[in-house]
C-alpha cells in the first residue's frame, strides 16, 4: 500500500520526503535541549493539527473544543497510571475509548438536533468548558490544584513501556505518532470511509442522496478525531508529568490545535505537518528576538499568541486554502496535489 | 405490485399546500413524465418520494416496500436515485471522484468503484474532464455529473430533475438517446422532470401533469398535449 | 437563611445580568447585521474595561464617565474591523470567518496579556461601598448604578434602530441584503457602522462592569463565552431577548453561588447553553428560523 502512495508523489517529492525524514531521525544526535524541546512541540502540534483536520478537513464539521478530548485522554491515563499503575500504553486505550465516547456523545447530540455549523462549534465549546470546571472540582484527580505524575525515569534510563524517559525518547516517540497518523490520514483518503467523509463535507444533502448514512459517518469521523486527540494527551501527560484542568481544558488549547493545520492547509494531508512547521520555530524565535523588549515591562508571555493570531488573519486574507498548495508548487511537485 | 406506487400523498408547508392528494404508478421499466407549470409540486413531490420530506398524508411505496418515514440514504439503498434540479457537485473533488462517491454505494471496493465510475463517465461523454475539480464545469456538464453520480448508485429506480435545462437541442438528442439506451439494456425505470417539451415527448411513454399541487391530468404525450386543462395551465386561457 | 438574604441575590444578580445583557446585545447586533459570529467579544470588552482602567488611572475619570470615549474607542476599531478586514471576506466560508475572528481574539487576549500583565487590577471609587435601602433590599449603589446605566445605553440603542433612518437602514440590511442594494443603500458602509455600533454596546458594558469586577485578561475568554450563553439562551438577534436572558444568567449565577460553591456557577451557564442549542436552537424568546 505505502508503495503505491509513494509512487503517487513525483520524484521530487519523494526526495525532499526522504530527506526531512532522514534530517528529523538524525536530529537529536545534532541539536541542544532546547532546540529539541522546541521540534517535540512542533509534533505536539502536527500531530493534534492532524487529528483535528480529521473531523474538519475532511468531514467539514467544525470543532473548536478539541481541549476536551485531548484533557479526557491526558487524564485519563495519568489517573490509571497514579491510582493503579496501569502502563500508559493501555492508559493510551482506555483514553482514547473515554474521548470517543465523549465525542459520539456530543456529535450524536449535535448531529441528531440538526445543529450545524457554527453552532455546533459553540456546543463543543460549552462542553469542553462544563468539563473544565467539573476537573476543577474533582479532587480524585488534583481538582483545580494540578495532577503530577512522579518524575523516575530521568536521563539515561530510558523506559518506552512505561513511557517515562529522556526527552530524547519522547522526541522520537512524537516522531513516530506524527508519521503514523500522516500514514493513517492518507489511508483514509483513499478509502471508502475517506470518500463518504469528502462527499459529506463539500455537500450533505447530496451525500446523503447517494446512499451515505451522514450521521453515522459523522460520528465516525467524531470518534476517531478524539480518540487520535486524546493518545496525544496521554503523551503530553507522560511528557509534562503535570496537568491543570485551566491549561489542559482550555479553549485556548483548543484553538492552538486548529492554528497548524489552518495555517498549513485544512483537509490537505501536509497541511497540519507544514503549519505546525511554520508556526512554532517562528513563535520561539520571535520570544528570543524580541527578548529585550522585556526589559522596557513589556512581558513576553503571550508573543507567541499574538503572532500565531496574526499568522492565521494573513492566511485567511491572502492564502485562504493554506500555506502547503502554494509551496507544493513553489517546490515544483506540480500535478495531483494531496 | 412492483415499480413505485404513489397513493394519495399530500404535503403542506405552513400555509402552502404545495402537493396535494396525488396518485400515480411508475410501472417497472417504464419511461415516466412528470410536467407541469413552475410551483406545481413537482420538486416537493420527488423530494417526498425521495425521503427529504415525509408526507402528511397518502402512502408511497417502491417494489411493495413503504417508503413514508426513510431517511434519503435508506431510500437510495432501496434503490432510488436522485438528481438535484439546481446542481450539487462536490465542488472541491474531481468529476471521476464525485462519481466515485456514488459507485462505492454499490461497490465497497474501491478499485472496483473506481473501474464504474470511469465507465459510467464514459457512457455520459465527461471521460476527457474527470480529472477536474467539479466547481470548474460548465452548467451542462455539472447536469450530466449529476446523472452520472446517480447512475453509481445502481439504481432500479432514477429521479430525474430537469436534467436537461440548459442544454443545447443537439445535446438535449444525446441525452435522451442515453436515456432511452440505459432503459432498454438495464431496465432502469425512469422518472423525469420536465421543462424541456421535445425532451418528454420523445422519452416519455406515460406523462403526469400537476399543477397547483394537484394532478390534473395522465396520459400518453399525445394525449397530454392535448388536454384541455393542461392547455390552459399551460398556456393560458386564450390559447385554448 | 432569611428571605431577605435570597432578594438581594436575586436583586444584585438581576442587576448584573443587565450588563451581560448589555454586552450580549453588541454580539447579537453584529451577528444580525453582518451574520458575523464575532468571537472576539469577549476580548473587546477586556479591551474596554482596561481602556476605562487607564482613563481612571491617568485622568481620575469614573468609569460611567468615560463611557463615551471608550465607546467612541470601540466604535472605531469595531467600524475599521469590519471596513478594513471582515468586508473583504464576505465570499470566505463560515467556519473560516469563525477562525478568523478566534485568531484576532488570541491575538488581542495575549497583547492585553503583554502590557498589562497577568494580574487583576480594579478601580477604587469613593461610593464602592455605599448602598441603597429600598424596602427589605440592602443594594449597592455601584451595582444599581450599573444597571440604570445598561439599560439607558440598550434603550438608546433601541430608539436609535427604531427611529433613525440610518438605524433602520441598518436593520434593512440584516433583513434583506439583496435588497438593501437594490435600493442603492451602501451595505458595506452600514454593515461597519454596526459592527461598531455592537462594539460600542461591548465598550459601554466594559466600562460599566469595570465598576463590579477587577480586570484581567483571562477574563476575555469567560465573557465570550458568557455572550455566547446570553444570545442563545435569549435567541439570536432579539434585543429584548438579550436582555431578560442576561437577567435570567445573572440571577441564576447569584442563586448559585449561594447554594453552591461559587466556582461552579458557570457550570450552569454553559449547562444552560447545551440545553437550549439541544432543544430550543431559536432562544427562548426568538422565534423559530
Amino acid at each position: 500500500m505505502i508503495k503505491i502512495w509513494l509512487a503517487e508523489i513525483p520524484p521530487r517529492g519523494r526526495l525532499y520526503l526522504g530527506l526531512l525524514l532522514a534530517a528529523l531521525l538524525a536530529a537529536p544526535l545534532f541539536i541542544d535541549g532546547y532546540a529539541l524541546s522546541v521540534l517535540v512541540l512542533v509534533f505536539y502540534f502536527a500531530y493534534l493539527g492532524q487529528a483535528w483536520n480529521i473531523m474538519m478537513g475532511f468531514a467539514g464539521q467544525l470543532s473548536l473544543g478539541h481541549a476536551l478530548y485531548f484533557g479526557l485522554g491526558a487524564y485519563t491515563g495519568a489517573a490509571l497510571y497514579v491510582h493503579f499503575g496501569l502502563s500508559p500504553w493501555l492508559g493510551m486505550l482506555a483514553g482514547g475509548a473515554v474521548a470517543a465516547a465523549a465525542g459520539a456523545a456530543i456529535g450524536a447530540l449535535g448531529f441528531r438536533f440538526k445543529i450545524g455549523g457554527v453552532y455546533f462549534a459553540i456546543l463543543t465549546i460549552a462542553f469542553a468548558e462544563f468539563t473544565r470546571i467539573l476537573f476543577d472540582h474533582w479532587l480524585w484527580v488534583g481538582g483545580s490544584g494540578g495532577f503530577f505524575l512522579p518524575v523516575t525515569g530521568g536521563r539515561g534510563g530510558n523506559d518506552l513501556l512505561g513511557l517515562r524517559g529522556s526527552p530524547t525518547m519522547f522526541y522520537y516517540v512524537w516522531l513516530a505518532a506524527t508519521i503514523g497518523v500522516l500514514i493513517l490520514c492518507r489511508a483514509l483518503l483513499s478509502s471508502r470511509l475517506g470518500y463518504f467523509w469528502l462527499a459529506i463535507r463539500e455537500d450533505q444533502e447530496a451525500a446523503q442522496a447517494l446512499g451515505i448514512n451522514t450521521f453515522r459517518y459523522k460520528i465516525f469521523a467524531v470518534m476517531l478525531s478524539a480518540a487520535l486527540t486524546a493518545f496525544g494527551g496521554v503523551l503530553y501527560a507522560f511528557y509534562n508529568n503535570n496537568l491543570f484542568p485551566s491549561a489542559i481544558f482550555s479553549i485556548t488549547r483548543s484553538i492552538d490545535m486548529l492554528l497548524g493545520a489552518i495555517i498549513g492547509g485544512v483537509g490537505t494531508l501536509m497541511g497540519p505537518i507544514i503549519g505546525a512547521f511554520i508556526l512554532t520555530p517562528l513563535g520561539e524565535a520571535l520570544t528570543v528576538l524580541l527578548e529585550p523588549l522585556r526589559d522596557l515591562g513589556i512581558k513576553l508571555d503571550g508573543i507567541k499568541q499574538v503572532f500565531y493570531g496574526l499568522c492565521v488573519v494573513v492566511i485567511v486574507v491572502f492564502q485562504r486554502r493554506g500555506v502547503w498548495p502554494w509551496l507544493w508548487r513553489k517546490l515544483g511537485l506540480d500535478g495531483g496535489a494531496k | 405490485m412492483s415499480g413505485l406506487v404513489v397513493r394519495g400523498i399530500s404535503k403542506r408547508f405552513r400555509g402552502l399546500q404545495a402537493v396535494k392528494a396525488v396518485s400515480f404508478d411508475v410501472p417497472e421499466r417504464g419511461l415516466i413524465g412528470l410536467i407541469g407549470p413552475n410551483g406545481a409540486g413537482k420538486t416537493t413531490t420527488f423530494n417526498l418520494i425521495a425521503g427529504v420530506f415525509t408526507p402528511d398524508e397518502g402512502e408511497i411505496t417502491f417494489n411493495g416496500r413503504r417508503l413514508n418515514g426513510m431517511r434519503p440514504d435508506q431510500v437510495c439503498a432501496a434503490g432510488i436515485a436522485r438528481t438535484f434540479q439546481i446542481v450539487r457537485p462536490f465542488g472541491e473533488l474531481t468529476v471521476e471522484d464525485n462519481v466515485l462517491v456514488g459507485c462505492l454505494h454499490a461497490e465497497p471496493d474501491v478499485t472496483a468503484a473506481r473501474r464504474s465510475a470511469v465507465a459510467i463517465l464514459e457512457r455520459l461523454g465527461l471521460a476527457a474532464k474527470r480529472n477536474q475539480v467539479a466547481a470548474s464545469l460548465t452548467l451542462p456538464d455539472r447536469k450530466r455529473l449529476e446523472v452520472a453520480r446517480a447512475l453509481g448508485t445502481k439504481p432500479k429506480l432514477l429521479l430525474l430533475d430537469e436534467v436537461m435545462a440548459g442544454l443545447r437541442p443537439t445535446e438535449v438528442d444525446l441525452m435522451v438517446g442515453f436515456f432511452r439506451e440505459i432503459n432498454r439494456d438495464t431496465g432502469i425505470t425512469i422518472l423525469l422532470i420536465e421543462h424541456v417539451m421535445r425532451a418528454v415527448m420523445a422519452l416519455a411513454q406515460h406523462v403526469v401533469v400537476l399543477n397547483h399541487g394537484e394532478k390534473i391530468a395522465e396520459g400518453t404525450p399525445e394525449q397530454v398535449v392535448r388536454d384541455p386543462a393542461v392547455l390552459e395551465c399551460y398556456l393560458g386561457e386564450e390559447a385554448v | 437563611m432569611p428571605i431577605e438574604v435570597y432578594l438581594n441575590q436575586i436583586a444584585s444578580g438581576a442587576l448584573t445580568g443587565l450588563i451581560y445583557g448589555l454586552s450580549a446585545l453588541g454580539l447579537s447586533v453584529i451577528f444580525g447585521v453582518c451574520k458575523i459570529v464575532n468571537f472576539a467579544h469577549g476580548e473587546m470588552m477586556v479591551i474596554a474595561m482596561y481602556a476605562a482602567l487607564l482613563a481612571f488611572q491617568w485622568f481620575g475619570l469614573d468609569p460611567l464617565v468615560s463611557i463615551p470615549l471608550v465607546c467612541a474607542l470601540l466604535f472605531a476599531a469595531g467600524y475599521a474591523l469590519q471596513a478594513g478586514l471582515i468586508n473583504r471576506l464576505i465570499d470566505v466560508p463560515d467556519h473560516m470567518q469563525f477562525i478568523l475572528l478566534a485568531a484576532i481574539a488570541i491575538a488581542m487576549v495575549s497583547g492585553c496579556l503583554m502590557i498589562f500583565g497577568p494580574n487583576a487590577q480594579n478601580v477604587q471609587l469613593d461610593y464602592a461601598y455605599d448602598s441603597y435601602e429600598i424596602g427589605p433590599l440592602l443594594l449597592d449603589k455601584v451595582r444599581v448604578l450599573a444597571g440604570i446605566a445598561a439599560i439607558s445605553v440598550a434603550g438608546l440603542l433601541a430608539a436609535f434602530f427604531r427611529w433613525t433612518w440610518i438605524g433602520k437602514a441598518i436593520c434593512a440590511c440584516g433583513d434583506n441584503i439583496v435588497g438593501a442594494r437594490v435600493t442603492g443603500l451602501n451595505v458595506k458602509h452600514l454593515f461597519a457602522l454596526a459592527f461598531g455600533l455592537g462594539s460600542v454596546c461591548i465598550g459601554a458594558a466594559g466600562c460599566i462592569l469595570l465598576l463590579l469586577v477587577d480586570v484581567q485578561p483571562f477574563l476575555a475568554v469567560e465573557y465570550t463565552l458568557l455572550a455566547f450563553v446570553v444570545v442563545i439562551v435569549g435567541g439570536l438577534g432579539s434585543l429584548t431577548g438579550a436582555l431578560l436572558a442576561g437577567v435570567l444568567i445573572g440571577v441564576s449565577e447569584a442563586l448559585a453561588g449561594l447554594f453552591i460553591q461559587p466556582s461552579l456557577k458557570s457550570m450552569f451557564s454553559f449547562g444552560l447553553l447545551i440545553l437550549v442549542l439541544l432543544f430550543r436552537p431559536q432562544g427562548l424568546v426568538g422565534k423559530r428560523a
